[in-house]
């Protein structure tokens, strides 16, 4: 039988398949190319960028919990000029579309990260984080309200035509009215959904299991609610959504993109298996195969409900 | 590299501590002292994570055997636990081996081996490759009863002089494993080493005393983990000059397991 056709395409970008890896969870691309076959996955998506480099939370940042994990790392991070100057030789030499993941404190702040970033040849597209749960300036201001999520897309917008993807916290009230706002701000695509905010307890000392009190749950425990937001939004917002959310499986991907998914990260799996998102991308073309699918596009969406 | 292996053994040492023995391809045998691995206990998603064990002993493969690797660990919570109910044939999945080692230092230099508990684990295989050389090799093992110490007479089968302190006194001298050390080191003119894994507080004294007496000191750190490759950012330690204005974490998984005490930054 023939291959299955695995291409997307996404906010202009070409994707030789739907799957990439999630911000955070894949460094800057380098860490994993011992294991990982770059040039097998659609994109990667590297760890969160601003102007200065950031020392990050305080020790203990992670904690396991049932069918997850807790983590509150605070956006660490060596900052967008050690970035351009070491991390990008690496990038320039892998054939696969990267988009760099980006945050800032303040509107003007983010405005010039997605300049500065939108004159850099070798990245295909920016993500806004404008949802990150561990810190106060992480950008969580902007994502937990569609006003001032509207501002700072546009801002950005307006500082580069470079493909922009917003990714969406899920610790909002109406997910869908907050897609609407970046979507009326000129956002080209929506990633979703960030972590959820959570909490552990270390009953033996009856302290907080990380230092930072709440952290961002991540793993298979979020999916469900993952796939219900990714439903949500897609149906509603005519923009491409990139779903993630406890993926550790060509089904569990599939099943994201009947929601409505263009494309899919994976995340938290790539800390039990590295090559877990060259697997999974793999692994669904095999899956379509013997569905006797011959385009993934025609799964987008197709979700009966 | 992430290899399928499978039990070979798995026994209760000592209460609460257990010594695996896994198959491993070829090239694991070129395992640095020091280095660790990610063991999935078990293929579902609960416990999701990996665990981060030091290896302890390493062998080559022989005619049809393969070889082989062994692991001693406490069983502290529910991924241990799993891990002790296993029995051989029985399939674990391997990431490793991973982090820097031990650097073996200068032949002119009397070795000086410090652990505590479960900490003695990476410090055999780094005894193996010190008694091969030159200079002497002295391990230093404390624990709070006789059944925290591992495998003493295995150490001493490597040449390894042993002393011994438990905070009980049931085993060895009694007291703490760093007031042994410095009684040595108050006798002992010559120059030394000290190589050590074990709990926090015994590793901190160790800077301490490592910087008073200006003698290097490797410390092998545990931490929490989930990648164990550099990227999660879960397992840093602050290097000596951190500071939120300066920050400087080193990955345990990555720039270590293994420090120089002096680099890092050590709390009261």
């Amino acid at each position: 039988m023939t291959a299955a056709r695995m291409g997307v395409s996404l906010a202009g970008i070409e994707l030789r398949n739907p799957v990439m890896t999630a911000s955070g969870t894949f460094g800057y691309g380098e860490e994993f190319s011992a294991c990982v076959d770059l040039e097998r996955l659609g994109a990667f998506v590297t760890k969160g960028l601003s102007m200065r480099p950031r020392a990050g939370n305080p020790t203990p940042r992670i904690v396991e919990t049932p069918a997850g994990m807790l983590n509150a790392i605070g956006l660490q991070n060596i900052g967008i000029d050690a970035f351009i100057e070491k991390k990008l030789p690496f990038i320039r030499s892998v054939n696969t579309p990267c988009i760099v993941n980006f945050f800032g404190d303040t509107v003007e702040e983010y405005a010039e990260m997605a300049r500065r970033l939108g004159e850099i040849p070798e990245i295909a597209a920016l993500e806004m984080n404008i949802s990150c749960p561990n810190v106060k300036h992480g950008g969580i201001v902007f994502g937990s309200d569609p006003a001032s999520a509207a501002e700072v897309v546009a801002a950005c917008r307006e500082a580069t035509g470079k493909p922009l993807i917003v990714k969406l916290s899920p610790n909002v009230t109406d997910i869908v009215s907050m897609a609407g706002a970046c979507a009326d701000a000129g956002a080209d695509a929506l990633s979703m959904i960030n972590t959820l905010i959570g909490m552990a307890i270390d009953l033996d000392n009856r302290r907080p299991a990380l230092a930072n009190v709440t952290g961002g749950l991540s793993g298979p425990a979020i999916k469900p609610v993952a796939l219900r937001m990714v439903w949500a939004v897609a149906r509603a917002v005519k923009l491409p959504v990139i779903g993630i959310g406890g993926i550790a499986s060509a089904t569990d991907a599939i099943e994201f993109i009947l929601a409505g998914a263009t494309a899919v990260q994976v995340g938290t799996a790539s800390f039990i298996t590295p090559d877990a998102a060259q697997r999974i991308s793999e692994d669904m073309e095999s899956w379509m195969r013997r569905q006797g699918e011959s385009d993934i596009r025609n799964l987008i969406g197709a979700l009966r409900v | 590299m992430q290899f399928a292996s499978e039990i070979l053994s798995n026994a209760e040492i000592s209460p609460a501590y257990w010594r695996v023995r896994l198959t491993a391809p070829r090239e694991f045998i070129g395992a640095r002292p020091g280095q660790f691995v990610m063991v999935r206990v078990a293929p579902g998603i609960d416990p999701l994570l990996r665990r981060p064990l030091a290896i302890f002993d390493v062998g080559p493969a022989a005619g049809d055997a393969p070889a082989w690797f062994e692991m001693l660990y406490k069983v502290v919570g529910k991924g241990t636990a799993m891990l002790s109910a296993l029995r051989e044939s029985d399939g674990v999945d391997i990431l490793g081996p991973l982090g820097t080692g031990f650097d073996l230092g200068d032949d002119d230099r009397e070795k000086l081996l410090v652990g505590g508990g479960v900490g003695l684990a990476p410090l055999h295989l780094l005894a193996t490759a010190l008694a091969r050389r030159k200079s002497p090799v002295r391990l230093f093992a404390g624990g709070r009863t006789r059944g925290d110490l591992l495998c003493i007479d295995e150490f001493e089968a490597l040449g390894v002089e042993c002393h011994c302190a438990t905070e009980d006194g049931s085993f060895g001298a009694r007291g703490l494993v760093t007031t042994a050390l410095v009684r040595h080191l108050d006798a002992f003119d010559g120059k030394a080493a000290l190589y050590a894994c074990g709990p926090d507080g015994m590793l901190r004294a160790l800077a301490r005393i490592a910087a008073g007496r200006a003698l290097p000191c490797q410390v092998s750190l545990e931490g929490r983990m989930a990648c164990g490759v550099g990227a999660c950012l879960g397992c840093v330690t602050a290097g000596r000059e951190h500071s939120a204005q300066t920050p400087d974490y080193r990955r345990l998984c990555v720039e270590g397991p293994v420090f120089e005490s002096s680099e890092l930054k050590w709390g009261d």
